[in-house]
């Protein structure tokens, strides 16, 4: 985009001030009619520049074009890096290590990612936890879930799992099984396809620059 | 006394009647929301309670959906309220209307018990046609979605279809009929599947953002202001030019306010910028409401034909302000929500926000017609239980909030700033003594909450009732 936020801001004021000023010539501030073009002519410039905003913001939220990463990110080792010139941490792609020992074509991950966000829906894991920071606040912030550290730490010694991925899957088929505190999350009866598709759909939304949220993720084990 | 009345008292238009029907299903949900709140304070204490039967996102579900549906619910009673005095004829297609509202009614009901009983489902687009969406607030079905989107589609051409045969628009009929159109249309815009998640939370926001913080803003307006006509019998042209004043405010800050929630979403940057001016300057129109009510409240010398209504008009305009601008502005410049976003903060705000701008609309409401359903109408309306219900449910939300605020607190530093948002992070929040103080007192604040829910409908049952022969017969000139 060409324009920086300030100057649409300062241009979304400024247009509707004159506007309204230039509408209502003749009417003194206190007037109905001036506040009725007023309350039109904010709403109507509000709207325009959000739905210009909306093409700009739709085109590059498509997965690879700028902060969200495309579906094949499941085959690669991901992380977190710190940016000295963003001043925040963004995620980095690494090198080609396979999803449960296998290497997804761009169709099959999309299809598995696409899975694995159907099976996030109907369990509604929203109710509990947060994704990207946004749903009820009981349970953990599912954001970065995939770089958890505890995953290697706590669980796969726990459930006795080999690899990260692995788990995953088992801790989320029991969570009932391995408590990690007070809280449990309920048994949702995950079958294995849809296990693997929504730990894919974590990795994947783990790799989304998310503008630095949550802020220094994993610092202070 | 008041120029804005009804016809003789007793006398309902059939959208009257309709609307009493419209707040009877208000409050009763009310009441259901209430509970599951309870149960849901009380898994924050025994997270074994109820587990694996009725688990928190179920009850979370039922919880905040029945919210959303009884405030709807009840400023639309509203509309079928005034209408008919505002255009001074009965409304058009109230036997569509009427229709329509049981459909909706039954719909409500089952989309619920499947809540309650299937809870989830595979995988599958299945799930999200007839379980369960999974997107919190928007969680009803798919097909629900249809109904509701048909609701508001026949609530809509009432109030065309009635203002075009009273052949006259005022000022509040424009704005309400231009908000209508786009809180219907806004709904849309959350009935789809994306598998983007960054997309999917993007329009999901036009749904919740902008119906809570733009369209439903509107319509409280509109509704406030002819309840105000009403209470006190203020002049049409004071309350139109307030009207516009607002909605320039509201729609000026609240549409690009939207973009304080995409700060963190894998949206570009300017956003944040955007989002932070817009959205800190939110809280203007709420000033303005607070400064309209308290103006006429005081060039009327606080007479009004109804106390309990005028009580919650008051309340409504400080809650507005307080808990959607004050608690609102407290986490909405990014260099603070970048910590305390997705923490029980948003909860604190949410609760405030909710209870102020729209219980107390809706309560207000209520009140304004309860007056008017028995043979007589009492002037001013009165009791000695209303104060005891106001009380009770504005202190146990206080209290409630506090809860939140304090909990939210130690979450945004422990969780958020201090030790980097992992599970390990956490669960060290969750276990502070901040947070787990603070579970009893919101559960017992819930239940003096629940207690004068208990005397609110106590007091609707019977105010006005007994000494209906000390009251001024035809005060309503
Ligand atoms: C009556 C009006 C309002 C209502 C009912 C309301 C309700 C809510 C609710 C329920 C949430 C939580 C969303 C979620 O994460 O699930 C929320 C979030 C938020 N609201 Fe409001 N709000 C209102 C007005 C405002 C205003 C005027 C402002 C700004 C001054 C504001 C600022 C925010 C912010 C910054 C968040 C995001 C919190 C986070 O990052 O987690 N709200 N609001
Ligand atoms: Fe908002």
């Amino acid at each position: 985009m060409d324009y920086s936020w300030i100057q649409i801001a300062v241009a979304a004021v400024f247009l509707s001030v004159v506007i309204t000023l230039v509408l209502s010539r003749g009417y003194g501030w206190l007037s109905p009619t001036f506040w009725r073009n007023a309350a039109v002519v904010s709403s109507l410039i509000m709207l325009f520049i959000l739905m210009w905003l909306t093409f700009d913001t739709t085109e590059k939220v498509r997965p690879g074009a700028s902060q969200v990463p495309t579906w094949t990110v499941i085959n690669h080792e991901i992380g977190l890096v710190w940016n000295e010139e963003k001043r925040r941490q963004v995620p980095v792609v690494g090198e080609q290590t396979g999803f449960f020992g296998k290497v997804y074509s761009p169709e099959e991950a999309f299809a598995l990612v696409n899975k694995g966000k159907m099976t996030l829906q109907s369990r509604n894991c929203m109710e509990c936890h947060q994704i990207l920071g946004n749903g009820a606040y009981y349970a953990p912030d599912l954001t970065r879930a995939w770089l958890d550290p505890w995953w290697e730490e706590r669980v796969m010694p726990m459930v006795g799992a080999k690899t990260h991925e692995e788990a995953m899957k088992i801790w989320l088929m029991n969570p009932e099984k391995y408590p990690q505190g007070q809280r449990r999350m309920p048994n949702l009866h995950f079958t294995d396809e849809e296990v693997t598709a929504l730990v894919a759909f974590l990795k994947w939304m783990s790799a989304i620059d998310t503008n630095g949220f949550p802020p220094r993720f994993g610092v202070a084990q | 006394m008041s120029t804005f009345a009804h016809r003789q008292p007793g006398e309902l238009y059939e959208s009257q009647k309709l609307a009493i029907w419209y707040f009877v299903v208000a409050v009763a949900l009310f009441g259901a929301q209430i509970i599951f709140g309870l149960i849901l304070a009380y898994q924050y204490i025994d997270p074994n309670f109820l587990y694996q039967k009725l688990s928190f996102m179920t009850n979370r579900t039922v919880h905040l959906n029945a919210m959303i549906v009884w405030l709807l619910v009840g400023m639309m009673g509203g509309v079928y309220w005034f209408l008919p005095i505002e255009t001074g004829r009965e409304v058009v297609g109230i036997k569509l209307a009427k229709f329509i509202w049981w459909v909706i009614v039954a719909g409500v009901t089952v989309v619920v018990l499947v809540y309650l009983i299937v809870q989830i489902g595979p995988g599958t687009a299945f799930t999200l046609w007839f379980i369960n969406e999974g997107r919190e607030y928007i969680e009803a079905p798919r097909w629900a979605d249809f109904a509701i989107v048909a609701w508001v589609a026949v609530f809509l051409f009432n109030v065309v279809a009635t203002t075009l045969a009273s052949r006259r628009i005022t000022g509040l009929l424009g704005v309400l009929i231009f908000d209508l159109v786009a809180l219907g249309a806004l709904y849309t815009a959350g009935m789809h599947y994306t598998v983007n998640v960054t997309m999917d939370q993007y329009l999901w926001w036009w749904v919740v953002h902008l119906w809570v913080e733009a369209t439903w803003e509107v319509l409280v307006g509109v509704v406030m202001g002819w309840s105000l006509m009403y209470l006190l019998g203020t002049p049409r042209k004071l309350i139109e030019t307030w009207l516009f004043l607002e909605v320039a405010l509201v729609f000026g800050t609240g549409i690009l306010g939207l973009g304080h929630h995409y700060f963190w979403i894998g949206t570009p940057e300017y956003w944040i910028g955007l989002g932070g001016f817009f959205s800190a300057l939110e809280p203007l129109p709420l000033v303005a409401m607070v400064v309209h009510a308290v103006y006429d409240a005081g060039a009327h010398r606080l007479h009004t034909i109804n106390k309990p209504a005028m009580m919650w008009a008051v309340t409504q305009a400080f809650g507005n302000f307080i808990g959607a601008g004050v608690w609102g502005f407290m986490q909405t410049l990014p260099q603070v929500n970048l910590y305390s976003h997705g923490t029980q903060l948003a909860a604190a705000h949410g609760h405030f926000a909710f209870f102020g701008a729209y219980v107390g609309t809706v309560m207000t409401l209520v009140y304004i017609a309860v007056q008017n359903l028995g043979k007589r109408v009492q002037i001013p309306l009165n009791s000695k239980l209303w104060p005891w219900a106001w009380g009770l449910l504005v202190f146990g939300i206080i209290g409630i909030v506090a809860s939140f605020t304090i909990s939210g607190f130690a979450q945004t530093m422990v969780e958020r700033a201090e030790l980097g948002s992992t599970w390990y992070a956490y669960i060290k929040s969750y276990t502070h003594p901040w947070y787990t103080n603070t579970h009893w007192w919101r559960f017992w604040m819930g239940m003096l909450f629940l207690l004068g829910y208990v005397l609110l409908v106590w007091d609707l049952l019977t105010i006005g009732r007994k000494r209906t022969a000390n009251a001024t017969e035809g005060a309503h000139d």
